[in-house]
Protein backbone atom coordinates (compact mmCIF):
# COMPACT_ATOMS: atom_id res chain seq x y z
CA UNK A 1 0.00 0.00 0.00
CA UNK A 2 2.62 2.22 0.75
CA UNK A 3 4.49 1.52 -2.21
CA UNK A 4 1.86 2.22 -4.23
CA UNK A 5 1.18 5.55 -2.89
CA UNK A 6 4.59 6.56 -3.43
CA UNK A 7 3.84 5.88 -7.05
CA UNK A 8 2.35 8.45 -9.31
CA UNK A 9 -1.20 8.81 -8.60
CA UNK A 10 -3.14 8.11 -11.91
CA UNK A 11 -6.51 10.12 -13.14
CA UNK A 12 -9.01 7.78 -11.18
CA UNK A 13 -7.70 8.50 -7.95
CA UNK A 14 -6.49 11.86 -7.66
CA UNK A 15 -9.39 12.86 -9.81
CA UNK A 16 -11.92 11.92 -7.88
CA UNK A 17 -10.30 13.03 -4.87
CA UNK A 18 -10.05 16.57 -6.22
CA UNK A 19 -13.58 16.37 -6.84
CA UNK A 20 -14.25 15.73 -3.47
CA UNK A 21 -12.24 18.65 -2.31
CA UNK A 22 -15.26 20.85 -3.68
CA UNK A 23 -17.66 19.30 -1.08
CA UNK A 24 -15.22 19.44 1.89
CA UNK A 25 -15.12 23.19 1.43
CA UNK A 26 -18.62 23.55 1.58
CA UNK A 27 -19.06 21.28 4.61
CA UNK A 28 -16.28 22.66 6.20
CA UNK A 29 -16.90 26.06 6.38
CA UNK A 30 -19.09 27.09 3.48
CA UNK A 31 -16.18 28.06 1.33
CA UNK A 32 -16.11 27.89 -2.54
CA UNK A 33 -12.76 25.94 -3.92
CA UNK A 34 -11.25 28.42 -5.52
CA UNK A 35 -7.40 29.54 -5.97
CA UNK A 36 -6.30 32.07 -7.92
CA UNK A 37 -8.37 34.17 -5.56
CA UNK A 38 -5.30 34.04 -3.33
CA UNK A 39 -3.37 36.27 -5.49
CA UNK A 40 -5.68 39.49 -5.51
CA UNK A 41 -6.10 38.67 -1.26
CA UNK A 42 -2.50 38.81 -1.39
CA UNK A 43 -2.24 42.23 -3.28
CA UNK A 44 -4.51 44.03 -1.11
CA UNK A 45 -3.17 42.90 1.78
CA UNK A 46 0.47 44.01 0.52
CA UNK A 47 0.15 46.64 -2.13
CA UNK A 48 -3.92 48.01 -2.09
CA UNK A 49 -2.20 51.59 -3.58
CA UNK A 50 -6.00 53.21 -3.40
CA UNK A 51 -6.96 50.53 -6.04
CA UNK A 52 -10.97 49.73 -5.45
CA UNK A 53 -10.79 46.30 -6.44
CA UNK A 54 -8.50 45.92 -4.15
CA UNK A 55 -9.83 47.53 -1.45
CA UNK A 56 -12.09 44.95 0.39
CA UNK A 57 -12.05 42.92 3.60
CA UNK A 58 -8.97 40.81 2.77
CA UNK A 59 -8.97 39.59 6.45
CA UNK A 60 -12.75 37.87 6.07
CA UNK A 61 -10.60 35.56 3.29
CA UNK A 62 -7.80 34.62 5.85
CA UNK A 63 -9.51 30.73 4.79
CA UNK A 64 -8.04 31.04 1.40
CA UNK A 65 -4.60 32.21 1.88
CA UNK A 66 -4.42 28.93 4.44
CA UNK A 67 -5.57 26.72 2.11
CA UNK A 68 -3.11 28.40 -0.18
CA UNK A 69 -0.10 27.44 2.17
CA UNK A 70 -1.66 23.99 2.65
CA UNK A 71 -0.84 23.64 -1.15
CA UNK A 72 2.19 24.73 -0.86
CA UNK A 73 3.19 22.05 1.92
CA UNK A 74 1.52 19.74 0.26
CA UNK A 75 4.00 20.22 -2.57
CA UNK A 76 6.75 19.46 -0.29
CA UNK A 77 5.43 16.12 1.14
CA UNK A 78 4.18 14.94 -1.98
CA UNK A 79 7.51 15.55 -3.60
CA UNK A 80 10.03 14.83 -1.35
CA UNK A 81 8.67 12.50 1.09
CA UNK A 82 5.87 10.60 -0.71
CA UNK A 83 8.98 10.16 -3.93
CA UNK A 84 8.73 10.65 -7.45
CA UNK A 85 10.41 9.18 -10.69
CA UNK A 86 13.55 11.55 -11.91
CA UNK A 87 10.98 11.73 -15.00
CA UNK A 88 7.35 12.69 -15.80
CA UNK A 89 5.89 9.66 -17.44
CA UNK A 90 4.36 11.51 -20.43
CA UNK A 91 3.79 9.77 -23.58
CA UNK A 92 6.71 8.95 -26.64
CA UNK A 93 5.18 11.44 -28.99
CA UNK A 94 5.21 14.61 -26.25
CA UNK A 95 8.51 13.57 -25.88
CA UNK A 96 9.63 13.40 -29.42
CA UNK A 97 7.18 16.26 -30.12
CA UNK A 98 9.27 18.56 -27.52
CA UNK A 99 12.69 17.16 -28.75
CA UNK A 100 11.98 18.50 -32.27
CA UNK A 101 9.99 21.55 -32.00
CA UNK A 102 11.21 23.20 -28.59
CA UNK A 103 14.77 21.39 -28.72
CA UNK A 104 14.70 20.05 -25.55
CA UNK A 105 17.06 17.38 -24.31
CA UNK A 106 16.71 17.34 -20.64
CA UNK A 107 13.13 15.79 -19.48
CA UNK A 108 14.30 15.26 -15.88
CA UNK A 109 11.96 17.10 -13.21
CA UNK A 110 8.79 18.64 -12.92
CA UNK A 111 9.54 21.58 -15.51
CA UNK A 112 12.66 21.40 -17.88
CA UNK A 113 15.48 22.88 -16.82
CA UNK A 114 16.20 24.24 -20.35
CA UNK A 115 13.36 27.01 -20.18
CA UNK A 116 12.95 27.42 -16.08
CA UNK A 117 16.21 27.78 -14.79
CA UNK A 118 16.60 31.08 -13.18
CA UNK A 119 20.08 31.29 -14.83
CA UNK A 120 17.54 31.71 -17.95
CA UNK A 121 16.23 35.37 -16.55
CA UNK A 122 19.52 36.74 -18.29
CA UNK A 123 17.61 36.18 -21.42
CA UNK A 124 14.22 35.79 -23.61
CA UNK A 125 13.33 32.56 -22.52
CA UNK A 126 13.66 33.55 -18.80
CA UNK A 127 11.33 36.52 -19.00
CA UNK A 128 9.17 34.80 -21.84
CA UNK A 129 8.40 31.50 -19.76
CA UNK A 130 8.60 32.70 -16.02
CA UNK A 131 7.95 36.21 -16.24
CA UNK A 132 5.92 36.98 -18.96
CA UNK A 133 4.23 33.35 -18.29
CA UNK A 134 3.09 33.91 -15.11
CA UNK A 135 1.97 37.44 -15.39
CA UNK A 136 -0.77 36.15 -18.10
CA UNK A 137 -1.81 33.79 -15.54
CA UNK A 138 -2.36 36.11 -12.66
CA UNK A 139 -3.77 38.74 -15.24
CA UNK A 140 -5.61 36.09 -17.17
CA UNK A 141 -7.72 34.62 -13.87
CA UNK A 142 -8.94 37.54 -12.18
CA UNK A 143 -10.21 39.32 -15.79
CA UNK A 144 -12.16 35.79 -16.04
CA UNK A 145 -13.15 35.46 -12.32
CA UNK A 146 -11.35 32.26 -11.89
CA UNK A 147 -9.14 29.60 -13.06
CA UNK A 148 -8.53 26.23 -13.20
CA UNK A 149 -9.91 25.17 -9.98
CA UNK A 150 -12.61 27.84 -9.75
CA UNK A 151 -14.02 27.68 -13.26
CA UNK A 152 -13.55 24.20 -14.36
CA UNK A 153 -13.86 22.40 -11.60
CA UNK A 154 -15.91 24.58 -8.71
CA UNK A 155 -17.92 26.30 -11.54
CA UNK A 156 -18.62 23.35 -14.12
CA UNK A 157 -19.93 20.94 -10.84
CA UNK A 158 -22.65 23.78 -9.81
CA UNK A 159 -23.46 23.35 -14.01
CA UNK A 160 -22.75 26.99 -14.23
CA UNK A 161 -22.38 27.64 -18.37
CA UNK A 162 -20.63 30.72 -17.81
CA UNK A 163 -17.41 28.38 -16.36
CA UNK A 164 -18.50 26.29 -19.63
CA UNK A 165 -17.13 29.97 -21.33
CA UNK A 166 -14.50 30.45 -19.48
CA UNK A 167 -13.13 26.71 -19.82
CA UNK A 168 -13.54 26.89 -23.76
CA UNK A 169 -11.54 30.04 -23.55
CA UNK A 170 -8.44 28.68 -21.44
CA UNK A 171 -8.39 26.21 -24.11
CA UNK A 172 -8.44 27.75 -26.63
CA UNK A 173 -5.50 30.29 -25.18
CA UNK A 174 -3.25 26.98 -24.35
CA UNK A 175 -4.00 25.49 -27.73
CA UNK A 176 -3.08 28.75 -29.90
CA UNK A 177 0.33 29.41 -27.57
CA UNK A 178 0.78 25.32 -28.09
CA UNK A 179 0.25 24.89 -31.65
CA UNK A 180 1.16 28.33 -33.00
CA UNK A 181 3.07 30.86 -31.22
CA UNK A 182 5.55 27.76 -29.95
CA UNK A 183 6.57 26.72 -33.46
CA UNK A 184 7.16 30.98 -34.42
CA UNK A 185 8.77 31.14 -31.47
CA UNK A 186 11.44 28.45 -31.30
CA UNK B 1 -7.00 27.25 14.91
CA UNK B 2 -10.37 27.89 13.36
CA UNK B 3 -7.74 28.04 10.15
CA UNK B 4 -6.46 24.47 10.69
CA UNK B 5 -8.90 22.56 8.98
CA UNK B 6 -8.29 24.73 5.69
CA UNK B 7 -4.46 23.84 6.25
CA UNK B 8 -5.34 20.45 6.09
CA UNK B 9 -7.41 20.40 3.31
CA UNK B 10 -4.81 22.55 1.92
CA UNK B 11 -2.50 20.60 2.22
CA UNK B 12 -4.07 17.66 1.14
CA UNK B 13 -4.84 19.17 -1.83
CA UNK B 14 -1.51 19.72 -2.93
CA UNK B 15 -0.15 16.27 -2.26
CA UNK B 16 -2.78 15.28 -4.66
CA UNK B 17 -2.11 17.69 -7.58
CA UNK B 18 1.56 17.20 -6.77
CA UNK B 19 1.43 13.24 -6.95
CA UNK B 20 -1.19 12.92 -9.81
CA UNK B 21 1.85 14.98 -11.92
CA UNK B 22 -0.60 17.71 -12.75
CA UNK B 23 1.76 20.41 -11.48
CA UNK B 24 4.42 19.39 -14.07
CA UNK B 25 4.39 21.37 -17.40
CA UNK B 26 5.40 18.33 -19.11
CA UNK B 27 1.90 17.15 -18.57
CA UNK B 28 0.19 20.23 -19.47
CA UNK B 29 2.10 19.85 -22.86
CA UNK B 30 1.32 16.26 -23.17
CA UNK B 31 -2.68 17.55 -22.94
CA UNK B 32 -2.51 20.57 -25.02
CA UNK B 33 -1.50 18.13 -27.91
CA UNK B 34 -3.92 15.44 -26.85
CA UNK B 35 -1.02 13.05 -26.53
CA UNK B 36 -2.43 11.71 -23.29
CA UNK B 37 -5.52 10.75 -21.46
CA UNK B 38 -4.27 11.41 -18.16
CA UNK B 39 -5.34 15.08 -17.45
CA UNK B 40 -8.58 15.40 -19.26
CA UNK B 41 -8.85 11.96 -17.04
CA UNK B 42 -7.93 14.04 -13.67
CA UNK B 43 -10.07 16.91 -14.79
CA UNK B 44 -13.14 15.89 -15.98
CA UNK B 45 -13.36 12.84 -12.82
CA UNK B 46 -12.86 16.16 -10.55
CA UNK B 47 -16.03 17.67 -12.42
CA UNK B 48 -18.52 14.35 -12.43
CA UNK B 49 -17.15 13.60 -8.38
CA UNK B 50 -17.95 17.07 -7.81
CA UNK B 51 -21.21 17.41 -9.26
CA UNK B 52 -22.88 14.37 -7.73
CA UNK B 53 -21.70 15.61 -4.39
CA UNK B 54 -23.10 19.20 -4.76
CA UNK B 55 -26.41 17.53 -6.23
CA UNK B 56 -26.60 15.24 -3.22
CA UNK B 57 -25.99 18.73 -0.83
CA UNK B 58 -28.22 20.49 -2.61
CA UNK B 59 -30.84 17.64 -2.71
CA UNK B 60 -30.39 16.70 0.93
CA UNK B 61 -30.09 20.57 1.51
CA UNK B 62 -26.96 20.10 4.06
CA UNK B 63 -25.77 22.34 6.00
CA UNK B 64 -22.22 23.30 7.20
CA UNK B 65 -20.58 22.77 10.00
CA UNK B 66 -21.29 25.60 11.69
CA UNK B 67 -25.11 25.14 10.51
CA UNK B 68 -24.90 27.39 8.09
CA UNK B 69 -27.12 27.01 4.96
CA UNK B 70 -24.85 25.96 1.96
CA UNK B 71 -25.01 28.55 -0.73
CA UNK B 72 -23.26 28.87 -3.66
CA UNK B 73 -23.31 31.71 -5.74
CA UNK B 74 -24.52 31.67 -9.81
CA UNK B 75 -21.62 32.96 -11.86
CA UNK B 76 -22.74 36.05 -14.07
CA UNK B 77 -21.56 36.54 -17.71
CA UNK B 78 -19.43 39.40 -19.12
CA UNK B 79 -16.61 39.89 -21.74
CA UNK B 80 -13.87 39.40 -19.26
CA UNK B 81 -14.49 35.41 -18.55
CA UNK B 82 -13.78 34.36 -22.22
CA UNK B 83 -11.03 37.66 -22.42
CA UNK B 84 -9.63 36.74 -19.26
CA UNK B 85 -10.15 33.08 -19.93
CA UNK B 86 -7.69 33.27 -23.34
CA UNK B 87 -5.27 35.19 -21.84
CA UNK B 88 -5.14 33.19 -18.56
CA UNK B 89 -4.95 29.89 -21.57
CA UNK B 90 -2.06 31.02 -22.70
CA UNK B 91 -0.01 31.65 -19.73
CA UNK B 92 -1.03 28.24 -19.07
CA UNK B 93 0.06 26.42 -21.86
CA UNK B 94 3.80 28.93 -20.80
CA UNK B 95 4.18 28.04 -17.25
CA UNK B 96 2.44 24.83 -17.58
CA UNK B 97 0.48 25.53 -14.29
CA UNK B 98 -2.01 26.92 -12.85
CA UNK B 99 -2.17 28.54 -10.10
CA UNK B 100 -2.59 26.08 -7.53
CA UNK B 101 0.17 23.85 -8.97
CA UNK B 102 2.41 26.78 -9.19
CA UNK B 103 1.58 27.07 -5.04
CA UNK B 104 2.62 23.01 -4.88
CA UNK B 105 5.51 23.70 -7.20
CA UNK B 106 7.02 26.08 -4.70
CA UNK B 107 6.58 23.99 -2.19
CA UNK B 108 8.39 21.23 -4.40
CA UNK B 109 11.32 23.56 -4.25
CA UNK B 110 11.38 24.88 -7.35
CA UNK B 111 12.67 28.39 -7.38
CA UNK B 112 11.05 29.11 -11.02
CA UNK B 113 7.87 28.53 -9.25
CA UNK B 114 8.66 31.65 -6.65
CA UNK B 115 9.42 33.90 -9.98
CA UNK B 116 6.24 32.84 -11.78
CA UNK B 117 3.97 33.39 -8.29
CA UNK B 118 5.37 37.08 -8.39
CA UNK B 119 4.79 37.71 -11.82
CA UNK B 120 1.24 36.29 -11.39
CA UNK B 121 0.99 38.98 -8.12
CA UNK B 122 1.96 41.42 -10.98
CA UNK B 123 -0.37 40.34 -12.91
CA UNK B 124 -3.46 40.33 -10.95
CA UNK B 125 -2.50 43.61 -9.47
CA UNK B 126 -1.96 44.91 -13.15
CA UNK B 127 -5.56 43.71 -13.66
CA UNK B 128 -6.97 45.58 -10.69
CA UNK B 129 -5.28 48.40 -12.08
CA UNK B 130 -6.52 48.76 -15.44
CA UNK B 131 -9.96 47.12 -14.22
CA UNK B 132 -12.53 50.27 -15.11
CA UNK B 133 -10.32 50.51 -18.55
CA UNK B 134 -11.00 47.00 -19.96
CA UNK B 135 -13.82 46.05 -22.05
CA UNK B 136 -16.66 43.49 -20.03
Amino acid sequence: MLELLKQPWPWYVAGPLIGLTVPALLLIGNKALGISSSLRHVCAACVPAGIPFLTYNWRAEIWNLVFVLGVALGGFIGYHLMGHPDVVGISPETIQDLKTELHLTDFSGLLPRELFSLDNLANWKGWFFLVFGGFLVGFGTRYAGGCTSGHAISGLSNLQWVSLVAVIGFFAGGLLMTWVIYPVLF
Amino acid sequence: MKYLKYLVLGTLFGIILTKSEVISWFRIQEMFRFQAFHMYGVIGSAIVVGMISIQLIKRNRLKSINGEEIKLADKKFNHGIWIGGFIFGLGWAITGACPGPLFAQLGSGLGAAAVMILAALAGTWTYSALREKLPY
